[in-house]
């Protein structure tokens, strides 16, 4: 992990690289000895300390993307709320998006708080089995603004996974923001000791989107995070009067379709335009509640299915064994 | 002789007139196909345009403006830009040209992007610009203090627009970005609600896809100057998507409209602070 100390000087090369400590940069920084050590090239203890958080949360899975504003939180929103849709089952929303943290909105949760217990951090429930995490809920005002450098992000990322006080989870669900930054590259290498089911990747259909999401399917690949498979959103938009139906963001080079079988990855499902998804997130209300009947909740709902099973089929040898 | 004395003076910014950073705080709110159309839009009144992508994860400008994969070449004042066109009244750079395969990503710790940046922004040679817009990723973080920290000490900012979409999950970040403006001393040229809107080309039935009037109410909430609304526009993302230049194929809409007025009055308010 390329951390750069809060006391470090400028150039700081960063504590796990191999210039730790030897550059001219490091020359009277408080922290040389210890770098030059080799100290702080040791694996980050939290690995293992999140690993062992995680053995009581039964499934993992990553919402990612590349591009902006396709849809993940929204998307991780309401894979959350039918997940949850089962009373059995005990499920969490992880938001790591720390500079546009939108799931308290989403969750209808704007203005909670975190309280800390002996056990870590409680999260905040919106339903008795659905628990949701958000720098959101750290902020005192909508108008905060978050303007961290990566290394402090990633030190927020490693506190959520590591004295958050999940409990027995059988979903947890990561929101990400967009990129293929520090946020990602943490939230991979702090799971790296507990296993990732693996990620859904949501795209729109047009050219510009797919652009950047094959990036991101390029970074799930290098880091050899399993693809779920690839959900493409603001599919095509049906006019309520007319119920023509027009391509707003045109598939241009065939759509996320295409994309998918050019890259061997499973296309989950297409959902519509639908108004009344941006509303239903602007008042912090479950769409799928809200108008269970319409074409994008149908499509959500298979999505959701085609997703667990994939978790409940992909379940590694050793386990399976036991 | 001359251009030596003026590189050491003044950097490679000392020939630009304005720099305008386009930001949201949001994702996909439409910033890089903004930052496009401003930059046509102020060429199309005869102004010459530099656009600096600093979305390093995410790279949009090139295929918008149909460069595709060009050769970076370094002159001795740095990196020529790309220019779209043999009049040169429109240079590009961004980092999209120096990945060898364009779907590679830039996995990047901030760091190393916040090195990135600090090059781009004092070692493009970017000659005769009356304004320079620079695109930037979503979010407060690495890119933008970089990009601002690096364009102060050439004394080169005149503000930021920010781009919001109608709904509320949208201007809730944007206010955040509007703290980091007022806390890093930019100031905020204007809000721009883009996707305000869809007329069915069909039956011209309007569907607030993303809902309505947040823009205009943010920017009231915020003491902020409100630039104008752009529509979702089919023939905009189609022709975005093909690198085509909207505004010479569809000089007429009521899209084109929205973009000039906005760009108008961008021009007034950095040419008059």
């Amino acid at each position: 992990m390329a951390d750069i100390p809060s006391d470090a000087p400028q150039h700081c090369p960063g504590t796990a690289s191999e210039q730790a400590g030897k550059t001219s940069a490091c020359q009277g920084c408080p922290n040389q000895n210890l770098c030059s050590s080799g100290a702080t090239k040791a694996p980050d203890p939290a690995i293992e300390e999140i690993a062992e958080k995680m053995l009581t949360v039964k499934h993992k899975i990553l919402v990612l993307s590349g591009k902006g504003g396709v849809g993940k939180s929204t998307f991780s929103a309401h894979l959350a709320h039918a997940l949850a849709s089962d009373a059995t089952k005990e499920v969490a929303l992880l938001d790591v998006d720390i500079c546009g943290p939108s799931i308290p909105r989403i969750m209808g949760l704007e203005g909670e708080q975190v309280h800390q217990s002996g056990s870590g951090w409680s999260p905040v429930y919106v339903e008795d089995n659905l628990a949701v995490m958000s720098i959101g809920f750290l902020l005192s005002s909508p108008d905060d603004a978050v303007i961290w450098r990566g290394p402090k992000k990633n030190g927020m990322i490693k506190q959520f996974l590591r004295d958050v006080d999940w409990g027995e989870l059988d979903y947890l669900i990561v929101d990400t923001p967009p990129g293929t930054s520090d946020e990602h590259l943490s939230i991979v290498q702090y799971l790296s000791s507990a296993r990732i089911d693996g990620a859904v990747i949501i795209t729109t259909p047009q050219e510009v989107s797919l652009q950047d999401v094959r990036k991101e399917i390029r970074f799930c690949q290098k880091v050899q995070l399993p693809i779920i498979g690839v959900v493409e959103n603001m599919s095509g938009f049906v006019c309520p009067k007319c119920k023509n139906t027009s391509q707003i963001f045109p598939p241009t080079t065939g759509g996320a379709e295409r994309m998918c079988e050019e890259m061997n990855l499973t296309l989950l499902g297409r959902v519509p335009l639908d108004p009344r998804i941006g509303k239903s997130c602007d008042e912090g209300k479950s769409f799928l509640t809200e108008v269970p009947d319409s074409p994008a909740a149908a499509a959500y709902h298979s999505i959701v299915q085609s997703i667990q099973a994939y978790c409940l089929s992909h379940v590694p040898r050793e386990e399976s064994a036991g | 002789v001359e251009r030596w004395v003026m590189m050491l003076q003044g950097g490679n910014l000392a020939q630009v007139q304005h720099v305008v950073l386009i930001l949201s705080g949001k994702g996909g709110v439409g910033k890089s196909t903004l930052t496009t159309e401003l930059a046509l839009a102020l060429r199309h009144s005869g102004k010459k345009v530099g656009i600096l992508d600093v979305d390093l994860c995410g790279p949009s400008i090139p295929r918008m403006l149909s460069v595709g994969k060009p050769e970076v070449h370094q002159c001795d004042l740095g990196w020529v830009p790309v220019y779209t066109d043999a009049q040169k009244s429109l240079a590009l750079m961004s980092i999209g040209f120096l990945l060898e395969d364009p779907d590679e990503a830039v996995v990047w710790r901030g760091p190393k992007k916040t090195a990135l940046i600090g090059q781009f922004v004092s070692d493009v040679a970017w000659g005769e610009l009356d304004v320079l817009l620079v695109d930037t990723p979503p979010g407060t973080s690495d890119e933008h203090l970089a990009v601002l920290e690096n364009l102060k000490k050439q004394h080169k900012v005149d503000g930021a627009i920010l781009i919001t979409t109608p709904q509320a999950v949208s201007t809730g970040d944007v206010r955040r970005e509007i703290t980091f403006c007022k806390k890093t001393g930019l100031r905020i040229l204007g809000i721009v609600e883009n996707m305000s809107g869809f007329v069915c080309p069909h039956c011209s039935e309007c569907s607030n896809i993303f809902s309505k009037g947040g823009g205009e109410e943010l920017a009231k909430l915020t003491g902020s100057v409100y630039l104008g609304s752009v529509p979702l526009d089919p023939l905009l993302t189609t022709s975005i998507e093909e690198g085509k230049d909207f505004i010479q194929t569809f000089p007429d809409s009521a899209t084109f409209s929205a973009i000039n007025s906005i760009a108008q009055t961008l021009l007034t308010s950095i040419q008059n602070p």
